[in-house]
């Protein structure tokens, strides 16, 4: 299913060696000898990096005798990370107004929870 | 993955668990930080989405307190609540959330406050979801095109 396709690239990119390894292929296709040569690990290791890379529709390898280089689906990667971005945005768009609400606080509070009152409170009409 | 730029938030979806990690520095004391969470009057000026009205029901955040909000647009509304678990002054609330439009579903929100010192605070905040699957449709419901797309748009690629 499309949630859980979404999990794999997730947790496929959430792996420091697989996100070097991605960083790198978008800059050029490679071999599994070539993206294997910056690390202190076998070929073997980083063939399963690859695997799970693969399995998550981050890059595909070419069928080509021999070589067999490893292609990134940019256009997939590009997706999550745009999906990411855009949450973490909302996320810091949030926190700005929390700066704003910070800057006009006073220079010392309470420090212990308010006592709730039952009133609804609406945006824009504070106090 | 992690992104990041100088001080801004940073968004780290866990592997192993479902879980989103969101870490912010403010250059705020950890006691202001706590009050702007705690005080309905402050939070109503902050956590709703600009493009969205944000009414609060009630927002007691003391230990085994609860919440309850309302997002709305053009007479649409959507619900939010849950429960204060554990709340300690500048310190931690650990709280729980639900939308009301999938009322079977939760996440547990972890919120530490790290005093950095000189004023300023670390603010840890963790959501830990059902599922993976939920998690994700969390962070995809940030998207423009809406969650439904954006699976289709995944699937387009993955299948292409």
């Amino acid at each position: 299913m499309a949630a859980d396709a979404l999990s794999r690239v997730f947790s496929a990119l959430a792996d420091p060696t697989r996100r070097d390894m991605v960083a790198r292929l978008t800059l050029a296709d490679a071999t599994v000898n070539e993206l294997a040569e910056p690390y202190d690990v076998t070929v073997q290791a980083v063939s399963k990096h690859l695997k799970v890379l693969e399995d998550a529709g981050l890059v595909s390898r070419s069928r080509q005798a021999q070589r067999r280089p490893v292609h990134l689906e940019a256009e997939v990667f590009d997706l999550m990370t745009k999906w990411i971005e855009r949450y973490r945005r909302q996320a810091e768009e949030r926190y700005r107004r929390l700066d704003d609400v910070l800057r006009s606080m006073p220079g010392t509070v309470e420090p212990t929870p308010p006592i709730p009152s039952n009133k609804p409170i609406q945006t824009g009409k504070p106090r | 993955m992690t992104i990041t730029s100088t001080r801004e938030t940073e968004i780290v979806p866990d592997p192993t668990v479902p879980l989103i990690r969101i870490t912010r520095e403010f250059d705020a004391p950890p006691e202001k930080i706590f009050r702007a969470h705690t005080d309905p009057e402050l939070v109503v000026q902050w956590l709703g989405p600009r493009d969205l009205t944000m009414t609060i029901d009630h927002y007691d955040c003391r230990t085994g307190g609860s919440y309850r909000y309302l997002h709305s647009r053009d007479g649409e509304e959507y619900g939010f609540n849950g429960c204060f678990h554990e709340v300690r002054p500048a310190e931690l609330i650990v709280q729980t959330f639900t939308f009301e439009g999938f009322p079977d579903g939760v996440a547990l929100e972890k919120l530490v406050f790290e005093d950095l010192g000189n004023g300023r605070t670390r603010l840890v905040a963790t959501s830990l979801c059902d599922s993976f699957e939920e998690r994700d449709a969390m962070i995809a419901s940030g998207m423009e095109t809406g969650i439904v797309e954006g699976y289709q748009r995944l699937d387009e690629l993955l299948a292409g």
